[in-house]
């Protein structure tokens, strides 16, 4: 028996008013990346072995660069709240459990800055 | 009552290799894989777009790479793995608002999921670059 009362138990061990807020980003940018992936892949179709002048052209145009913008932000997030859940899952030890997750951070956050330099690159020049 | 005698003598949990595969457990299965698959292939698109701004003979590498025979396999997962887990996301999303949740229909809408994204892909590699020259 213990003279712990059930609140003092639980403190510390789970959801704070933010119970569902990994799920609901998941879905939200899932939302999100459903007409940009579309939008995505059929730009790419119809730029299949464009010489680089023009894919250059392409990308920097606002229309494409825009909407680019939109699927790197969403995407990466999507993807660091979706490389969480597996490696929760399947990795028990705690210590690697928390490497994997700072590299996962580390991994989409830096890929994402990547990804919006070039395109800004891309857009803006030089 | 001697329960631990009866033990050895009946399966102590189901095995892998016994189930069936329905097409449900194979679908949530795919999902999860094409999701890394995708997590993987993000650093393709990355590099892509550096490559594009970095100048023409950054692009240059990128398209040698990209066009060799791994990088073409690479590529051609990479689409599959993108449309599958598009279309799939899509039938996961219905689920989260309450539809298509009856056995019989979240088979159907998972056949379908895998019929249609792999003729979604063959489309996009026969029509689009086998036939626009390449994969360049
Ligand atoms: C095309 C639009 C997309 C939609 C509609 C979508 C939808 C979803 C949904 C609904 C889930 C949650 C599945 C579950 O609860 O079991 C999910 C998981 C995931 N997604 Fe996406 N997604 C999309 C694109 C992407 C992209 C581009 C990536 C990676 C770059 C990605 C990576 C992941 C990962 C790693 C998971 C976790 C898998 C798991 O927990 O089993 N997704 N996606």
């Amino acid at each position: 028996m213990s003279i712990q009362t059930p609140l003092n138990k639980v403190r510390g061990l789970g959801s704070a008013q933010e119970g569902v807020g990994h799920f609901w980003h998941q879905r939200v940018t899932a939302v999100a990346l459903v007409p940009l992936v579309l939008w995505f892949l059929v730009s790419l179709y119809h730029h299949i072995g464009d010489p680089y002048q023009e894919v250059v052209e392409w990308l920097g145009k606002p229309t494409t660069a825009i909407p680019l913008l939109f699927l790197i932000l969403a995407g990466f997030y999507h993807m660091k709240l979706g490389m969480q859940v597996v490696v929760e899952d399947y990795v028990q030890k705690d210590s690697s459990k928390i490497i994997l997750l700072l590299l996962n951070n580390l991994v989409a956050i830096g890929l994402g800055v990547v990804c919006v330099y070039a395109v800004l690159k891309l857009s803006f020049g030089v | 009552m001697s329960e631990s005698n009866q033990k050895a003598t009946r399966p102590l949990s189901p095995h892998l290799q016994i189930y069936r595969w329905p097409v449900t457990m194979i679908t949530s299965i795919t999902h999860r894989a094409t999701g890394v698959g995708n997590y993987i292939g993000t650093f393709f698109l990355a590099w892509w777009l550096l490559a594009a701004a970095m100048g023409q003979k950054a692009y240059e590498t990128f398209q040698a790479v990209a066009g060799s025979p791994i990088g073409l396999i690479v590529l051609f997962g990479y689409t599959w793995s993108l449309i599958y887990h598009l279309c799939n996301g899509v039938r996961h999303l219905t689920w989260d608002v309450g539809a298509g949740f009856k056995n019989a229909t979240a088979e159907t809408t998972g056949a379908f999921v895998i019929i249609i994204s792999l003729a979604l892909t063959l489309f996009v590699w026969v029509v689009g670059v086998a036939g626009m020259g390449g994969g360049q």
